[in-house]
């Protein structure tokens, strides 16, 4: 099928105008972001509104103020937060429904039925889901008074108002524990390739880890980006957001893996038994291996969605509880209630870096191995 | 909370027969699921108890008391407050959802069906779009419907959630239409069928079930959207959504009213998801972008 047939002009014609869409409203506007996030708009509060504001080239001063700027310690929290819920989230909607789904495998009753509980707050919004758990977690009452129920005292815990935190750590290691985690790396990689006696890229990951190591020791700790120390952690307010959120997603991963729990042949189990597994051995040896690329996709769908997360946060600990912000609400907040563009810009730009981290890898081995079959 | 941890319980009969003798394996497997089961439940009874409630009825000594008189007037008042807003969403959804699965149908039929270099690249340039944190276009997109005329009306809100419904809309035809055989088309191109009789008279009969899946998951999707909503929209326009974070937000509220108003936002979609599930999750599992 060569050559432009009348059919294939229709074809690429149909698909104009979705392409033309997607470049002015994805990349295109992507691309104004980037640029509006290099401009002073809204710093000056009598400018951001102004029908025809001036609006000056800074370059990323935005940037340094986020991750230095003495104002911005609320935005530096919401990053620590951002990553501390995601790995939460992700780990707990993963146990949850891995678990419900190995259950689900072994074909109870009423297995629709089941099925259908633990996957109905996939259909509500965050917002609803928000607003149910907000009144559950209130400061004296809904889970604090369950213990009530069985005649004990109410539990006291801050769902949402806790200042606790775990895991702290000074802003100002921050390049000195991201140059150590990154050699770190660098040195698995070295050592890997070692192993399979690939000798550059040896030499390579071994020569950056060492540099960096070396910038650690003898420069990094000079580094400073702040003034004074500046504490961040694991908000235990979070606890609730985290709750709540599993309790909305992990239907989403139970039914991935019943999915594939259901597509492994049962010749397959029938072989392994035969072969004399007992069944801690076929999960260990024939099931688990096999649910690992639902895993992967489920960690990266699960990881996107979290840090972007913010009508739950919105709903349930109200926009300006900062025990609970993620970058995600402060973007909202800075661009369109205070009307700091420029800034709201910047805070989305770096959201997309985050996401593109973990989705580009993801979208470009997918669209690989297609090419590869077609 | 429960984690649920099976893989230690003891074994079960791996494939259940019927009618055996009850094994510990198996109480042991359903105490687990009651335990999952509740932690699911247990906040849409808490929803139903309070928003049946009536104020004076609410307090913390009570919290988890079935209501002693059933008080039904939570939900025509929340109804009064934002029953304008479900009206706004049921038409905004309704909307974007037909646009965005006719568009998406056509979309998946070009790509899977007209196959040419570079459609996978195009196609995963496409998909990016809907991964992408709005946050990091919504500035120039606010201006883009201003700039049309279109901010504070449903239609702004449309347009967005059409184009950015264009990924996951096209993504689910898409590998809709790869399960169609390749032999049906060219059997309909010999038979001197174009790209537009063969999407008529081949292709769009059998996507209806195509169809099923991209409406009930975009309606839900659009339904439940926030963030365009509260930077879109101002009030008359406002969906439920955001309607229901101003019912809820407030300090002095009286909790009955937020509950019944989340009962009228979650009612739609989840009648969709317990009377269609079947698509709901084919929609789920296609979002995972292979499923």
């Amino acid at each position: 099928m060569k050559g432009l047939s009348k059919d294939r002009l229709w074809s690429i014609a149909v698909l104009t105008p979705s392409i033309i869409l997607i470049a002015v409203f994805v990349y295109g506007f992507i691309a104004r972001s980037v640029y509006v996030s290099m401009t002073d708009w809204g710093n000056d509060p009598a400018q951001a509104l102004a029908l025809n504001p001036i609006i000056r080239f800074t370059g990323l001063t935005n940037y340094q103020d986020l991750f230095t700027g003495f104002l911005q310690g609320r935005f530096r929290q919401e990053l620590v937060s951002t990553i501390f819920f995601t790995l939460f989230f992700i780990l707990g909607c993963l146990g949850l429904g891995l678990g419900l789904a190995l259950i689900l495998d072994r074909n109870p009753k009423g297995e629709g039925l089941w099925r259908t509980i633990f996957l109905f707050p996939m259909s509500l919004s965050f917002i609803v889901t928000g607003t149910i758990w907000r009144w559950m977690l209130q400061p004296q009452g809904g889970l604090n008074q369950a213990p009530t129920l069985f005649g004990a005292q109410p539990s006291s815990f801050a769902w949402l108002s806790s200042t606790d935190a775990l895991w702290k750590f000074d802003w100002n290691k921050l390049p000195l524990l991201t140059a150590s985690v990154v050699g770190l790396v660098l040195v698995i990689m070295a050592v890997r390739a070692a192993r399979s006696g690939d000798r550059t890229r040896t030499l390579v990951a071994g020569g950056c880890a060492a540099l960096l190591f070396l910038w650690a020791l003898f420069i990094g700790p000079n580094v400073k980006l702040l003034p004074a120390p500046e504490l961040h952690g694991f908000n235990l307010a979070l606890i609730g957001i985290i709750i709540a959120a599993v309790w909305q997603m992990s239907g989403y991963t139970m039914a991935l893996y019943l999915a594939g729990l259901r597509g492994i042949p049962e010749e397959l189990r029938e072989a392994a038994k035969v072969d004399g597994a007992n069944d801690l051995g076929m999960y260990q040896h024939v099931i688990f291996p096999l649910l690992a690329p639902i895993t992967l996709s489920a960690m990266i769908v699960l990881g996107h969605i979290s840090l972007k997360i913010f009508d739950l946060v919105y709903a349930m600990a109200g926009p300006d509880n900062i025990n609970t912000s993620v970058p995600a609400l402060n973007m909202y907040l800075t661009s369109f209630r205070q009307n700091q563009f420029a800034l709201g810009a910047a805070i989305g730009t770096i959201l997309l870096i985050l996401v593109a981290f973990v989705i580009v890898p993801y979208l470009a081995s997918q669209f690989r191995t297609e090419e590869g079959h077609a | 909370m429960t984690t649920g941890a099976p893989i230690n319980a003891p074994a079960a009969a791996p494939t259940a027969a019927p009618r055996r003798p009850i094994k510990p394996g198996r109480v042991i497997m359903y105490a687990l699921l009651v335990l999952a089961a509740l932690f699911f439940l247990v906040p849409v009874y808490l929803l139903v108890a309070t928003a049946l409630k009536s104020p004076d009825a609410i307090n913390l000594a009570t919290t988890w008391h079935w209501p002693s008189a059933l008080n039904w007037a939570s939900f025509s008042d929340a109804w009064n407050k934002i029953g304008g807003n479900v009206l706004n969403s049921l038409f905004l959804a309704i909307t974007a959802t037909l646009l965005s699965a006719l568009l998406g149908s056509l979309n998946g039929y070009a790509l899977s069906k007209w196959k040419f270099r570079g459609a996978n690249t195009l196609f995963a340039l496409m998909l990016f779009g809907m991964f992408i944190p709005y946050q990091a276009v919504l500035i120039p997109l606010f201006q883009f419907i201003k700039s049309l005329g279109l901010y504070g009306s449903i239609w702004g809100l449309i347009l967005a959630h059409v184009v950015y419904g264009i990924p996951i809309t096209t993504l689910i035809f898409r590998n809709f239409y790869a399960d169609v055989p390749d032999a049906l088309i060219e059997a309909a191109t010999i038979d001197g069928a174009g790209f537009w009789q063969i999407y008529g008279r081949v292709i769009f009969p059998i996507s209806i079930p195509g169809f099923v899946v991209v409406i009930i998951w975009q309606f839900t999707q659009v339904w439940n959207e926030f963030l365009f909503a509260a930077t879109l929209t101002n009030t008359s326009s406002q969906p439920v959504t955001y309607a229901l974070s101003q019912l809820a937000g407030g300090q002095a509220v009286s909790w009955n009213l937020p509950m019944a108003g989340a009962i009228l936002a979650a009612l739609p979609t989840l009648l969709v998801y317990i009377l269609l599930g079947r698509y709901f999750v084919r929609g789920l599992l296609a979002g995972s972008v292979k499923g």
